[in-house]
């Protein structure tokens, strides 16, 4: 799979909730190659932050050529990029790490908080293939959900019950009946830890998106492992690389 | 202009390389950099057997740099002959091959089993901060250094570069050791050990608790101990520490090291290395210098 780097220019940016923002990204080649689950490294123009930003991708327009990415403010990196405005240059490399390997199944999305934005991409491109059921946990405040209702049917959880089942993304399945033979998530670890366990009691498979803290996010520094019940190809332990053999791993795959 | 440098009887194209551990074996950053345009590859240390490396979060950011404790995971000498040294030598460059293990047995063995492979270069790590055994425990005491030097120095049938830690009061003291040891050239400086607290989860920032310091944060560092090892022993340098550019090459050439090394570089840039071969054709262009060797240690 082919990986760009590119000055890119920003398209478009606005702020979709507290904290959130999203951005729309104009390529040359990486939308082209982009699939949902996949991600870029976005580099600072401060120079005084080293590495990388892991951003998953949201969207796709690939004829456009056009990236969105749905981010969370969390520190100074992510700050910079909030302040940018279209028609300023991003740095970015994409793009990396594998997509969801999508089946040909009655598919449950469920993304949990900055986890929900690739599942926009995935339900786009599954909507056509399978039924798409998407459940999103939300602390409070929602963000991305008409996205997500014109690509399936849509069901929330959040923690302080203000919209949905009050609770975890398995308690809004429980409670919503939502039934699929197909599990994709993204979110927090104990949230895909939960979702390992529930995938493994009912025997369905579950496609989990990990993350870790990432340095060159190409496979090349062994920064961002995760444990694998398989030996894994690069180094012959059981350590697979998040950024190139993940982000996607089948939850029996790895430990959490 | 000659940019062609020579270290310990291998000729490099030009004196830019990677520093160990930030590149792998090439075959990533392969897909962005033409390794046929660097000087050489320095791989990530490899041992006799597979190393499963430390847990994670394994790396924090750090200002002007990062803190790493990766614990030299690596696949053991078996595959890395096999896989990464005929995709190495695919390409025109040279090869250098970090060594890293817990006894000197360790790392003889391994030396041992690269005497017939079409490699230029050894690197022996004894300056890793990040394992239990081994790694800098021989590059903190000069006796250590020098007798596990002469041990190397037995089995290897390349040249042999001890990489040097910061992480001692006295480099050259390290460097003199090597030296009296056998050594062919020096490698400096391997990461500064450092430690990052994340104030929110109030728990160290790396599982490791400790790291090794990288990046431009270190570079005075870097520079001040190659300008000390220079002037101190006649071993030739490869001097690295927050290079970003072709003017810090420069700099670090200035004050004596004949190679120069892009680490923590890479993870900002993944062209930076190239961007280092035409910066530093641009200040010899600029200047107007014929043989890039005329300004190896020049500044006294």
């Amino acid at each position: 799979m082919a990986k760009f780097k590119e000055i890119a220019k920003v398209e478009k940016q606005e702020c979709i909730a507290t904290g959130v923002y999203s951005m729309w990204i104009k390529t040359a080649d990486i939308a082209k190659e982009a699939i949902a689950g996949q991600f870029i490294s976005v580099y600072c123009k401060d120079g005084s932050k080293m590495l990388p930003r892991p951003i998953s991708i949201c969207e796709v327009k690939k004829e456009e050529g056009l990236l969105r990415i749905v981010y969370r403010v969390v520190g100074g990196g992510t700050k910079e990029m909030s302040a940018y405005v279209a028609g300023d240059d991003i740095d970015i490399l994409g793009p990396l790490g594998n997509g969801f390997m999508q089946r040909d199944k009655k598919a449950i999305l469920i993304g949990g908080g900055i986890g929900i934005p690739p599942m926009v991409e995935l339900a786009k491109e599954l909507k056509d293939k399978c039924e798409v059921s998407i459940v999103a946990g939300y602390r409070d405040e929602l963000f991305l959900i008409d996205e997500l209702k014109s690509h399936g049917e849509v069901y929330v959880a959040t923690e302080d019950g203000s919209t949905g089942t009050k609770g975890t993304v398995i308690d809004a399945i429980k409670e919503q009946a939502v039934t699929g033979d197909v599990i994709y998530a993204c979110g927090p670890t104990p949230m895909l830890r939960a979702i390992k366990e529930y995938a493994l009691a009912n025997d369905i498979e579950a496609q989990l998106s990990l993350e870790e803290k990432m340095a060159c996010g190409i496979g090349a520094c062994l920064a961002c492992v995760c444990k694998s019940k398989d030996i894994d190809e690069h180094s012959q332990v059981h350590n697979k690389r998040i950024c190139k053999d993940g982000p996607v791993f089948l939850a029996q795959e790895v430990e959490l | 202009m000659n940019t062609k440098v020579n270290i310990a009887g291998v000729e490099f194209k030009n004196p830019v390389m990677v520093a160990s551990g930030t590149f792998g074996s090439g075959a990533e950053y392969s897909e962005f950099v033409d390794l046929n345009k660097l000087g050489a590859v320095v791989t990530k240390g490899v041992a006799n057997v597979p190393w499963p490396g430390n847990p994670t979060p394994r790396i924090a950011e750090t200002y002007g740099g990062m803190i790493n404790a990766i614990g030299l995971q690596n696949p053991g000498i078996d595959v890395f002959c096999k896989r990464d040294i005929p995709f190495l030598k695919q390409f025109d460059t040279k090869i250098i091959v970090n060594v890293c293990g817990h006894t000197t047995e360790e790392y003889c063995e391994v030396v041992e089993r690269l005497a017939n492979e079409p490699v230029d270069m050894l690197e022996i790590n004894i300056s890793c901060p990040n394992v239990k055994e081994g790694g800098i425990a021989f590059g903190q005491n000069p006796k250590s250094a020098e007798d596990i030097t002469r041990a190397i120095k037995k089995y290897a049938k390349q040249p042999v570069c001890m990489k040097l830690s910061p992480n001692v009061t006295d480099i050259t003291e390290m460097a003199k050791a090597v030296e009296a040891g056998g050594a062919d050239a020096v490698s400096l400086i391997n990461t500064i050990t450092g430690m990052k607290i994340d104030i929110n989860r109030q728990t160290f920032a790396v599982a490791n608790k400790t790291g090794g310091l990288s990046g431009p944060a270190i570079k005075p560092v870097a520079v001040r101990m190659v300008y000390q090892v220079a002037n101190a022993t006649k071993l030739p340098i490869i001097g690295m520490g927050g290079i970003q550019n072709g003017d810090d090459a420069i700099e670090f050439m200035l004050a004596g090291a004949t190679g120069v090394s892009l680490g923590t570089a890479n993870f900002n840039n993944p062209l930076a290395t190239v961007e280092t071969v035409a910066g530093i054709e641009d200040y010899l262009k600029r200047k107007n210098i014929a043989d890039i060797n005329d300004i190896i240690g020049i500044v006294k």
